[in-house]
């Protein structure tokens, strides 16, 4: 099928990408490219070779334009690559726009019919008559529509040099419930490979080989992992309202539970699942549970924090542990609802009306999804305060490798609270008493059979004995001892990691799903560059001593996140010595797709470019 | 009808101070002051273990009231309207403990109507006491969705919306006990009160209790006078405890025995009305007809006694989920594994 255009970009196999490459699939939500992506993934994960795959998908459910893109990297690279390889263009809405996107030297699997290779004579063309190919697997017209994105797989199984064992133990794994859908899926992958056999002519640069990259490493996606995470925290009540693209961690849950969490002796659940009416509910049946002296969380997006916003002071000043997932997407209002964000940190550090401060964590990978989940849980109850895990939707819906997770080290911390013997031999309770010192009063648990050991909770003004207060000094008194819990909070919080140690004066802070693009970027800013940024990853809210001390010893610290309005640098910036402030400068994405490190990189160095040379010499010398 | 022998000791030893609540600050002859003194009575009568109870409530005059009861209970004055949500979580969380919901008309039928409703849809096991005037009273006089169409307020202002039955409802809605009483029927609510709380599954109890500063005048149909004058009571209302021998001698097909999920007895003695309280449409034909002739219609409208609560749906071991210990809530390493191992 070769045409002289084509012959006229054929590249030099000098210049060969091994491993290092990423695929776009563009097709139709609702079509089965879900499952034709995953086995992509899952072959070349079972290759060996360190491999993401992230979704783009519309709000809607069947018909519109979705985006696949899966990113093979040899160095570890996960993160979003911003420009494809390799283009799989299947949906004819959005064939031609996507072919335009493509850099020059790209390759394009396509469907016949759309005649791509017309438009543009610096791509690869690989035209494929999908329809064609599919009339073979099946006479029943539904299947063939089932199983037509399985056929590209088969056509890049044969370009990449994919594993053909591997592709079909991915299929039989993708369908282990469905033998007959899984021959029908294989015979489809294998019509595509025969065809691109007989009729393609390999002339792109991207190619696949055999890695020891993943061995004994899992795939997942971050709510799942968090679902694990409370699963293996101990939660016993969940309630949830449906919203995107939080629902998969408590549908998760609940099938977890289901499975792992029913009384062997009784075949009775250890857990109450509850689908609330909405949010406010939701929360309400968290911080009600949570007053009783369950592990309760709620998980949800943007707007549930939003309808939270009440519950969550509530939470704060009468001092109730709750649980709050927040799989952020890009608001304002219903925003972006399949896209992705870090933009609820703001709102929610100070959630709900008055002086309010509330502990965040953010999980910067899918094991840390499952374990901040556990360590929510603790600190939840050692505090007696909601605590926020805020991942996102690209961490939360997308499938990353992992370590597999590890079982808890430690047992569950349960807190201060006083049983009915402890009553008797103490003596005296006063709910919100600062007995020890570190703002964390002691509680007892409805139900406790000692006379004493009731309290009236209230979000109103309460002294001490919890007894209603408009008293000026109980008020403020209370206020200053709260503060003094979240100072405490700084400490018992998964303290920031420093990830590179760096060589000079500039740092780099970041967080949450922006992690493995920012391990990305530094070693483009290293390679490129010649500039060896520090990097420490924050992973809670208060920031504990370690992240001034960071700042402290950098002149230029970049803080990347996903957000226009650079909020976490805000609250780095409320946070630490007037002094250091100026050393921040922001780095942001926020255009609803994962931030990529080309961009991290690039507006660091467009930063740099403005310093005086004398300056960033000064700046990224190595120390003496 | 009580059968207390000895009224400074109840069943399980206590005398009534072990009941008491804080001193109230609502207004001198507050319907809500009535009401917290019933179910003092109620809780001392029946025995109820103070320290077993839990008692919520949501924002407003009403959900003031459960620290002027029961100090021994623990208590907790939540969210303007969301009560409900919160005893949701409280209750499944522990259902070994006696929920006592108290709630306004404001709180219930205005800010709080969506959990009002799902609450009932869930037959949560949980005694709903909406303490209702008509008026928002905190915020000093507003008519709530509760007051009658044509009703006035002080000021002379006279409300042009109708009012929304909280019993309709809660029937509508899938509660399995649903009564009307008046603050001022010492009797009629304290045996209300008594059955309700020997039900398993919501129990909604609308409490006309009248707002002494804000709704007491001439004009408002939630005033004492009002009431006193309207108040038709569909039955004479008797609750019998399990074990206890029925006293009172009935007609044959005079009175209506529905026997409670822990074998205590309602008796429904019928007065003017031929009432089956075990049908949703006779109940709520019966509603709109009160209200249509003007009447504040009083008693048990239905029953449910059968209908398993939330806490069943839920299929929840017997302990409190609260305090389960870790080696029943946290899964063993085996587990862990087996799930990696899947994910390879």
């Amino acid at each position: 099928m070769a045409t002289s255009e084509l012959e006229a970009v054929q590249p030099s196999l000098a210049s060969e990408l091994v491993n290092d490459f990423s695929i776009q699939v563009a097709t139709v939500n609702g079509s089965g490219s879900q499952s034709s992506n995953m086995v992509l993934l899952r072959s070349i994960f079972q290759m060996g070779i360190p491999v993401s795959g992230k979704n783009l998908f519309p709000s809607n459910i069947a018909g519109l334009p979705t985006w696949y893109t899966i990113r093979a990297s040899r160095k570890h690279y996960i993160g979003r690559k911003q420009d494809a390889n390799f283009l799989v263009a299947v949906n004819p809405e959005t064939a031609r726009e996507d072919v335009a996107a493509l850099q020059p030297g790209a390759a394009v699997v396509y469907d016949q019919p759309l005649q791509l290779e017309t438009l543009r004579s610096d791509l690869i063309f690989y035209p494929v008559p999908f329809d064609k190919l599919v009339a073979g697997i099946s006479a029943d017209a539904k299947l063939r529509k089932l199983v037509r994105t399985m056929i590209y797989v088969g056509v890049l199984a044969h370009l990449l040099r994919l594993d053909l064992a591997e592709v079909e133990s991915a299929v039989r794994r993708q369908f282990h419930r469905k033998p007959k859908a899984a021959d029908l899926n294989w015979a489809a992958v294998q019509a595509g490979l025969e065809y691109a056999r007989q009729h393609l002519v390999k002339r792109d640069r991207c190619r696949l080989e055999r890695m020891r990259e993943t061995a004994g490493q899992i795939i997942i996606d971050g709510n799942s992992a968090a679902a694990l995470g409370c699963l293996f925290a101990g939660v016993t009540v969940a309630a949830w309202y449906p919203i995107t693209p939080s629902s998969s961690l408590c549908e998760s849950l609940l099938d977890l539970l289901r499975k792992h969490r029913l009384d062997p002796a009784t075949g009775k659940a250890t857990f109450a699942v509850i689908q609330a009416e909405d949010e406010l509910a939701a929360i309400g049946m968290v911080i009600g549970a949570g007053w009783m002296g369950a592990r309760a969380m709620t998980s949800t997006s943007g707007p549930g924090i939003s309808l939270m916003a009440e519950f969550a002071g509530l939470g704060y000043y009468a001092e109730i542990p709750a649980v709050i997932f927040d799989i952020q997407r890009v608001g304002p209002s219903t925003g972006l609802p399949t896209r992705t964000a870090q933009g609820d940190l703001g709102s929610i550090a100070q959630l709900s009306h008055g002086d309010t401060r509330h502990v965040m964590l953010f999980p910067g990978s899918v094991a840390e999804c499952y374990e901040h989940a556990i360590a929510a849980f603790d600190l939840a109850e050692q505090l007696q305060t909601p605590v926020f895990v805020l991942s996102d939707l690209d961490l939360g819906m997308n499938n990353w490798m992992s370590q597999p997770f590890a079982y808890p080290s430690q047992p569950m911390r349960r807190g201060k609270v006083l049983s009915a013997d402890d009553l008797q031999r103490v003596g005296e309770f006063a709910r919100y008493r600062d007995v020890d010192g570190d703002g964390i009063p002691w509680r007892t648990l409805p139900g406790t059979d000692h006379p004493d050991a009731a309290y009236f909770t209230r979000g109103s003004g309460h002294n001490e004995r919890a007894q209603y207060s408009e008293r000026p000094g109980d008020y403020a008194g209370n206020m200053d001892r709260l503060r003094r819990k979240f100072d405490t909070a700084r400490a018992l919080v998964p303290p920031a990691v420093r990830e590179r140690p760096g060589a000079g004066r500039v740092g780099l802070i970041a967080f949450g799903s922006s992690h493995y693009p920012v391990l990305e970027a530094l070693d483009q800013l290293r390679d490129e560059l010649g500039i060896d940024a520090g990097y420490l990853r924050l992973r809670a809210f208060p920031f504990g001593r370690e992240v001034a001390g960071f700042i402290e010893s950098h002149e230029l610290v970049f803080v990347v996140e996903q957000n226009r309005d650079a909020q976490m640098l805000d609250l780095l910036r409320a946070d630490l010595a007037p002094e250091l402030a100026p050393r921040l400068q922001s780095v942001r994405c926020y255009d609803g797709l994962p931030i990529a490190a080309r961009a991290i990189s690039r507006e660091i160095e467009a930063h740099l470019a403005l310093l005086a040379p004398g300056i960033i010499g000064r700046l990224t010398a190595t120390p003496a | 009808m009580s059968t207390q022998v000895n009224p400074k000791l109840n069943r399980i030893g206590l005398e009534p101070a072990d009941y008491k609540g804080g001193k109230t600050t609502l207004c001198a002859g507050c319907g809500h002051n009535a009401i917290s003194e019933r179910i003092i009575d109620a809780c001392f009568e029946l025995g109820v273990h103070p320290q077993r109870v839990v008692k919520l409530s949501g924002i407003g005059c009403s959900s003031k009231s459960p620290a002027y009861f029961l100090n021994r209970a623990f208590g907790f004055n939540s969210v303007h309207g969301r009560m409900p949500s919160v005893a949701t979580g409280a209750l499944v969380a522990n259902q070994t403990l006696l929920g006592i919901g108290v709630s306004g008309d404001g709180d219930t039928v205005s800010i709080g109507i969506g959990q009002f409703i799902h609450t009932m849809r869930r037959n949560l096991p949980l005694v709903y006491i909406i303490e209702d005037n008509g008026v928002y009273g905190l915020t000093k006089g507003q008519f709530s969705a509760t007051a009658d169409l044509g009703s006035t307020l002080k000021t002379g202002v006279s409300n042009d919306l109708p009012p929304l039955d909280t019993c309709a409802l809660a029937i509508l809605c899938g509660a399995t006990f649903v009564a009307r009483s008046f603050s001022g029927d010492k009797r009629q609510l304290l045996a209300v009160l008594k059955a309700a709380l020997a039900h398993r599954g919501t129990a909604m109890i609308d409490v006309i209790s009248p707002c002494v500063t804000f709704n007491d005048h001439e004009g408002s149909t939630k005033s004492y006078k009002y009431v006193k004058e309207h108040e038709d009571a569909l039955q004479e209302v008797d609750f019998v405890p399990a074990g206890e021998e029925i006293t009172v001698e009935y007609e044959p097909g005079a009175a209506v025995e529905v026997v409670l999920h822990d074998g205590s007895r309602l008796l429904l003695r019928k007065l003017g009305h031929d009432f089956d309280p075990t049908s949703k449409a006779a109940a709520l034909d019966l509603l709109t007809r009160s209200h249509e002739k003007g009447e504040v219609l009083t008693g048990v409208f239905y029953v449910d006694a059968a209908k398993p609560d939330f806490n069943t749906l839920l299929n929840l071991v017997d302990e409190p989920l609260a305090t389960l210990p870790e080696a029943r809530v946290r899964p063993p390493q085996a587990v862990l594994d087996q799930i990696m191992a899947g994910l390879r």
